[in-house]
């Protein structure tokens, strides 16, 4: 058994797309993803990743090139932030339809305005509805792992996705945790060789990213719909299977001492260590308090999410992005949405906090199970902490 | 894989993975109903210059030969642009208002 090694979370998940044997990294880089692709061009440069590393002027570049190395078969990588992932927008769009895996690992940072570097979930629900698999990490390890197992889901035949591994930007990407590197043979063993569906050919030409009028578009969007809606199996599939080498299980839905609790938070990312420190110190105290994770965000896991939630009388879905104009964060609307729809019926409130980098604290979250434990329903969301 | 779709009504599972075509297969998708003006040659006035043909900008027009001595828009794909009309020294084309 490998021993845990201090290692710098982003340089981590460099480290897996080399054990991945990527074939094509195009980044431009942006804080705080930078130091992801800065070791990968290391890594290149030094002979120990034989991949075309593609230094590119932009991230509109960076996610064309992609689609470009991905359909001509090659494994693909590239990561970005906020403005970067803003700027990639409309090929973020494309590459869902065009069916080319493609794994993107997003150091989760504010969109602009006002110029901000720091850590939420802005930019990626800026692309929510894009079409891609969005999976949340919550500490080194999984980032790690879920790099690997990224490049799995997305290269799956019956897939044939891109997917976004999102971390939160600097208060994970930035810090230095113990990680259990693994073997390449291990790796070798989980991941194998990229076999793609669609593939540029000389021999065999088609034609890729064509126009599709109104006699056929709503079908695209459908075809798309239904691919994403049921990939979940084949997500769960590529956890057991990474289970199966690596000993380590992951969830779409991870959840923390739920089962009795009366007030449970649901969230996504790192800040769930935060919650879960908080829960303990309030059980402690007799509370009844839980957390739910979502590690898997699109497809939504709509059943995972109600299994999880089924017992709970307060339920506090905590956003890290705000909807302007909008009574709830994108977390918020997914998960009261559900609930309209089932039989259950806790007392529902969305709250929106750690914004642009604002710390948070397990005060924070007592405060919310505090709030949201007095069973008082919030029809807007609440900022938590504001100054006002 | 499936026939290129395009000018079809395709069904959601029909439609091809990544929405891809084979070569070619723009000759399935015929442009002539965008058309709302049609040229209609008057063979009397062609002295078979071959304007119209080297303008063209969708090369719908096809040599008839030296026997025929004109040449032919393929209504299938011409959109009606007029720019045969336009150039023909002859002012032998006419474009005339498409029936409905």
């Amino acid at each position: 058994m490998a021993k845990p090694i201090g290692m710098e979370v982003s340089l981590a998940v460099a480290e897996a797309v080399k054990l991945a044997n990527t074939d094509v990294v195009a980044a431009y880089p942006i804080t705080p993803q930078t130091h992801i692709v800065e070791h990968l061009s290391e890594l290149v440069a030094d002979g120990e990743l034989d991949a075309a590393y593609i230094p590119v002027e932009s991230e509109h570049s960076a996610m064309s090139s992609c689609i470009g190395s991905s359909a001509a078969g090659a494994r693909t990588f590239t990561a970005t932030s906020s403005q970067g992932l803003a700027l990639m927008n409309e090929m973020i769009y494309i590459a869902p339809i065009l069916r080319v895996p493609i794994v993107l690992a997003i150091a989760n940072r504010a969109l602009s305005a006002p110029i901000n570097i720091w850590n939420d979930h802005s930019d990626i629900m800026s692309v929510r509805d894009a079409g891609w698999i969005c999976l949340f990490a919550e500490n080194g390890q999984e980032a790690l792992d879920l790099t690997l197992i990224s490049f799995r889901i997305a290269e799956d035949p019956k897939v044939s996705l891109p997917v976004s591994m999102n971390i939160d930007g600097f208060t994970l990407s930035h810090f230095i945790e113990p990680i259990l590197i693994p073997e390449q043979a291990e790796v070798d063993k989980f991941l194998p060789p990229f076999k793609p569906n669609l593939q540029l050919d000389i021999k065999n030409p088609i034609s890729i990213g064509l126009l599709g009028g109104p006699e056929c578009y709503t079908e695209s969007r459908k075809a798309a719909d239904d691919v994403l809606w049921n990939s979940k199996p084949q997500i769960t599939k590529a956890f057991d299977e990474f289970n199966k080498v690596f000993g380590r299980q992951y969830h779409v839905v991870e959840t923390y001492r739920h089962e009795d609790a009366e007030t449970i938070i649901l969230l996504m990312g790192s800040i769930a260590e935060t919650a879960m420190t908080a829960v303990d110190e309030m059980r402690e105290a007799g509370q009844k308090v839980g957390v739910v994770r979502l590690r898997l965000w699109r497809p939504f896991p709509e059943e995972e999410v109600l299994a999880a939630v089924s017992k709970a009388k307060n339920l506090a879905v905590i956003d890290r992005h705000a909807v302007l104009g909008c009574s709830s964060g994108p977390v918020g609307l997914e998960v009261k949405s559900l609930l309209l729809n089932s039989n259950l019926k806790p007392n529902t409130s969305n709250y929106i906090l750690g914004l642009g980098g604002r710390d948070v604290t397990r005060d924070d979250f007592k405060y919310i199970f505090e709030k949201a434990g007095s069973g008082q329903v919030q029809t807007r969301c609440e900022f938590v902490g504001v100054y006002e | 894989m499936t026939k290129p779709t395009i000018d079809a009504l395709a069904k959601v599972g029909d439609l091809p993975l990544g929405f891809t075509a084979k070569p070619g297969s723009t000759m399935d998708f015929k442009t002539g109903d965008w058309r709302s003006v049609k040229p209609v040659l008057d063979k009397e006035k062609c002295i078979y210059c071959g304007f119209c043909y080297f303008y063209c900008p969708d090369g719908v027009y096809k040599d008839m030969g030296k026997d025929e001595k004109y040449y032919q828009a393929d209504y299938d794909y011409c959109k009606g642009c007029g720019i045969c009309a336009h150039e023909c020294p002859k002012k032998a084309i006419t474009m005339v208002l498409e029936e409905v």
